[in-house]
């Protein structure tokens, strides 16, 4: 079934961008409210410690207060998969950021005095920092109270007892005897540090509480249905006493994708009498009170024959999950499950530990574990090659999945999966791999290659769904409604460029609404994951199908014909032997009118949905089962030059190739590849929390904490799609959003072992890190 | 005067001129992205030059010339500038947006012909999480370049807000200039429905 597409394809501009580019984009920050309120935060200077006394009144006395809380005043706890957390820290603190105390006044600048003046009296305890140590058995327990609290059951497993909030585990085959047996052998360890997100909008979120505890809420998240749900819970309201607004959002990357500080604007309000309230982190706050990527230490053993097949793949994987577990304990597990790479690996056990520690808690980030995971498999799988004397790429390709084989939790792979082997392929080729580099440009600099693979499925709950509403205006244009939302991505032009598609609408005939509102808006479960073309995308094609049904049945009436002879394309129905007789949608929208005045039908309003299909459970003790709705595969290559006298390394060119199955719009999928490549130089290069002995940040703020700027742009990027069409996704389309990022570690360290012949494990791979091992190898007899 | 307006007001003396032109001017196109200066998603023109309004107090801009985001377009029509930033794709969630149209601005109005090098200075001081940056470099590019072929062929026609042909047409005149800061660009494309 072969069909011409019109829009579907092509390099549709965001409309979106006229609204950014002129400042008309209103953002949660950018709203305001009659007698809205401004709040401040007060959070703990000590990692670890009781709270023995909070003394609100000075800060009550301030003028233009009207709402001061503390954690003793909140008697709820929120969590997402496992319910840890307090709206403000009740009795202990668990890390250094965590809001203690919280003021809403007139104006911002009153609720920071109050702040100032409200007197916490702490008691400091034993805390932990490295999440190795919280798995020892004396170590003090962030959560003595795990057993308490409640959580998605059969799906995670915390160890009460312990500051375990999470283990996954992955049983394939015989781990144990196939590394014995295996010709060769590697053992190798590797470290990520916690990172930041960094939207360049940082968290807000306003709310008004109402009359019969109802509460009306404006905030910068990627999933407003996540945050009616999960306050629904904590809060004990009906999800109708909640109404959510997401308007535009200036950025997630995962980061807003739960719970945020929804719940502190709710409580200020009511506290407040029910004036709007408007929170919004300070930089310093995002970096060290909202949350971050999770730390990981990993250990890989690999085993393979001499002809290069790995027979054996076993994995540890310990998480520091930080204070609370979020989604966390959903990156221990997804990574845990991708955590082989696309390799086919008979022989395969994982441990992932989600592990409690006192520093800023973990959620997701783009990339969801696999940035991680990735860092430690990709070097490891050099490191093997190098040891059987094989090429590097030559060896992934000997063992990555192909149609037949197996993933390590038991799914079958498939054509419809798409091709990682032409991804690596792709990547080779692009930077003439094989062939020695040019040469440097310094005699103090040295150059290499690396090349690294990836892959990442949506990591859902197995009934994941989402909706999608396209309603008929007047003159024949389509509204399009849905409830995830672009923060970013593009994925709003996408589903534009699919409702146009189907419906036989000119693109500049649909239009897609900018706020969510779960009081009109229909369902969707998250904005993450990747999934948001996909799914939404097919519950759009339903949808539109939808509105072509009726438009089909009113058009037939009207002509006293079968609806079967209908056709609708280019704005009008017809009967396809009769293209005179034909009916405008602008005619038939709102119903249909005859000459003598009756009319028949009614406005047209299409309905479309998606739930994930096949997935399930995967079993407790082995891992086994089908967790992913779909996979994206990939691959990068790099060429890079290493100043030796500093450290620095320049990147020469990147290229990236992604199997997108269907290239929805190049222009967006581009610009998330780009994209993701840099914010993946930011993880390599520059990017990592710092803490003192004591469990303090010692980075948060632009200054000490530095992102990629427009000065550190590889020389040259090359983004290469393939389409490999993915059974089940739209026009077989999967998703490529979070996918770039993943693995640019991987590749650049591996580019960076053949540059300088050192295997650094620890990221990032700054200039004092890199020039450190230059000067301990030249020390190294 | 901001963005052509003549502006009176009595004001704290703490009070910055972010805050002076987001609270009391309601020009909230301007967006505070860390309070202290590091990410230029305040920026803004004072006397013409790029600053980062959080760092600039209200009364320091006392009989200056203000220009924010909001001043970019004219009589309903993106600027070209603007026009170039839609069309190359720089623009992605948008918070930062804002301040790099005027950082370009900025740069624009003092050098209209800048070399790659002097686009890439004069943006780095934007932070930018979304785009990885190669698409805006694009874009001041493609403006610069657009604008000189404006100033010999005269003044483009027929063009509107949002117009997706009139985009088009700046794309057509100027799409060598496109893949500047993204050399090498290209899609390894398969026909998905063999």
């Amino acid at each position: 079934m072969t069909r011409e597409l019109r829009v579907v394809g092509t390099s549709v501009l965001r409309d979106d961008a006229i609204d950014k580019v002129t400042g008309a984009a209103r953002y949660t920050t950018d709203l305001a409210f009659p007698g809205m309120l401004h709040a401040a935060i007060l959070t703990s200077p000590h990692a670890s410690a009781r709270i023995v006394h909070v003394d609100l009144e000075a800060a009550r006395a301030v003028p233009g207060v009207r709402a001061v809380l503390a954690g003793s005043d909140l008697d709820v706890r929120l969590g997402l998969y496992l319910r840890d957390k307090r709206i403000l820290a009740r009795d202990v603190v668990r890390y250094q950021g965590e809001p203690v105390a919280a003021v809403a006044a007139d104006t911002l600048d009153a609720a920071r005095e109050a702040c100032r003046r409200i007197r916490v009296e702490y008691d400091e305890l034993p805390a932990v920092f490295d999440p190795r140590d919280a798995m020892a058995a004396d170590a003090p327990l962030v959560h003595p109270d795990l057993a308490s609290y409640d959580h998605m059951r059969g799906v995670f497993f915390p160890k009460p007892g312990t500051n375990v909030a999470h283990h996954q585990k992955i049983r394939k085959g015989d781990v144990r005897a196939s590394l014995a047996a295996a010709d060769v052998r590697i053992e190798a360890s590797f470290y990520n540090p916690p990172v930041q997100h960094v939207p360049m909008e940082t968290h807000a979120s306003i709310a008004q509480a109402l009359p019969e505890s109802r509460v009306e809420i404006w905030t910068s998240s990627q999933s407003p249905y996540t945050v009616r749900h999960l306050l629904s819970a904590c809060l004990g309201l009906p999800h109708a006493a909640i109404r959510v607004h997401v308007p535009y959002v200036g950025g997630g990357f995962g980061g807003k994708a739960g719970l945020g500080l929804e719940p502190l604007a709710t409580v200020l309000s009511r506290a407040a009498g029910g004036r709007p309230v408007l929170v919004t982190a300070t930089r310093e706050q995002e970096f060290n009170t909202t949350p971050s990527r999770q730390g990981l230490h990993s250990t890989i053993k690999i085993g393979a024959t001499r002809d290069g097949r790995i027979t054996a793949l076993e994995a540890t994987y310990v998480w520091d999950a930080g204070a609370y577990a979020d989604y966390g304990v959903n990156v221990g597990r997804a990574a845990a499950y991708s955590g082989a790479g696309p390799y086919a690996i008979d022989h395969c056990s994982i441990d992932s530990y989600v592990v409690y520690t006192n520093k800023v808690y973990g959620t997701a980030y783009r990339g969801f574990g696999h940035l991680e995971v990735l860092w430690g498999i990709e070097r490891a799988m050099d490191q093997m090659a190098r040891k059987l004397g094989l090429d590097p790429a030559e060896f992934r390709r000997r063992n990555l999945l192909k149609e037949g084989a197996t993933t390590i939790t038991g799914e079958l792979f498939t054509a419809g999966h798409g091709k990682p082997v032409e991804c690596l392929d792709a990547v080779a080729k692009a930077i003439d791999w094989g062939r020695p580099s040019g040469a440097p440009s310094a005699p103090h600099k040295v150059r290499g290659k690396g090349i690294a693979m990836l892959h990442k499925a949506p990591a859902m709950p197995t009934y994941t769904s989402c909706a999608a509403v396209i309603k008929l205006d007047e003159d024949g244009a389509a509204d399009v409604l849905v409830s995830g939302v672009d923060y970013g991505q593009g994925t709003y032009t996408v589903l534009r460029q699919i409702a146009a598609e189907e419906l036989g609408l000119p693109i500049g005939k649909v239009h897609l609404t900018w706020d969510c509102d779960t009081a009109l808006t229909p369902y969707d479960w998250q904005t993450v994951a990747s999934r948001f073309s996909y799914m939404g995308g097919n519950a759009v094609i339903e949808a539109a199908a939808d509105c072509l049904r009726q438009l089909t049945a009113v058009a037939a009436q009207a002509l006293g014909v079968a609806p079967e002879t209908i056709v609708c394309q280019d704005e009008v129905a017809f009967p396809a032997a009769e293209p005179d007789r034909a009916i405008s949608y602008k005619d038939l929208a709102l119903g249909y009118t005859f000459p003598n005045g009756n009319a028949i039908g009614g406005p047209i309003i299409g309905h479309g949905r998606f739930i994930a299909t096949g997935l399930t459970h995967l079993d407790p003790e082995t891992g086994q089962g089908r967790p992913a709705q779909f996979w994206t595969y990939g691959a990068h290559a790099v060429e890079i030059e290493v100043d030796t006298e500093t450290g620095e390394i320049e990147i020469l060119h990147i290229a990236t190739a992604v199997d997108a199955g269907k290239v929805l719009n190049p222009l967006s999928c581009t610009g998330q590849v780009i994209g993701g490549v840099v914010q993946g130089l930011g993880s390599t290069l520059l990017e990592g929390f710092q803490f003192d002995d004591k469990g303090r940040l010692l980075n948060p703020s632009f200054v000490d904490y530095k992102i990629p700027t427009a000065k550190d742009l590889p020389r040259r990027m090359t983004p290469i799609f393939l389409e490999n069409p993915q059974s089940g996704g739209p026009y077989g389309a999967r998703g490529v959003a979070e996918h770039p990022m993943i693995s640019v570690p991987s590749a650049i360290g591996n580019a960076l072992a053949d540059a300088l012949g050192i295997d650094y494990t620890v990221l990032p791979l700054s200039p004092e890190r890199v020039l450190l091992g230059i000067q301990k190898r030249e020390k190294t007899p | 005067m901001v963005n052509g307006h003549m502006e009176t007001a009595s004001v704290p003396s703490g009070l910055t001129l972010l805050e002076f032109l987001r609270d009391r001017l309601y020009l909230t196109g301007t967006k505070e992205g860390c309070g202290i200066g590091e990410c230029g998603a305040c920026t803004v023109l004072l006397d013409e030059k790029p600053v980062t309004a959080c760092l600039v107090l209200a009364v320091e801009a006392d009989g200056c010339t203000v220009e924010t985001v909001e001043g970019e377009a004219a009589d309903g029509q993106l600027s070209v500038l603007q026009r170039a930033f839609v069309e190359t794709g720089a623009v992605q969630c948008g918070f930062c947006t804002p301040g790099m149209i005027m950082s370009a601005r900025g740069l624009l109005r003092r050098d209209p012909n800048p070399s790659d090098n002097e686009i890439v200075e004069a943006m780095a001081g934007n932070l930018c999480r979304c785009t990885g940056y190669a698409a805006i470099l694009e874009a001041v590019r493609l403006a610069a370049v657009a604008v000189a072929a404006q100033r010999a062929a005269g003044p483009l026609t027929g063009e509107t807000v949002g117009s997706q042909p009139a985009a088009e047409t700046l794309m057509g005149e100027t799409g060598t200039e496109r893949r500047r800061f993204l050399r090498g660009a290209e899609s390894t494309r398969k026909d998905g429905r063999r």
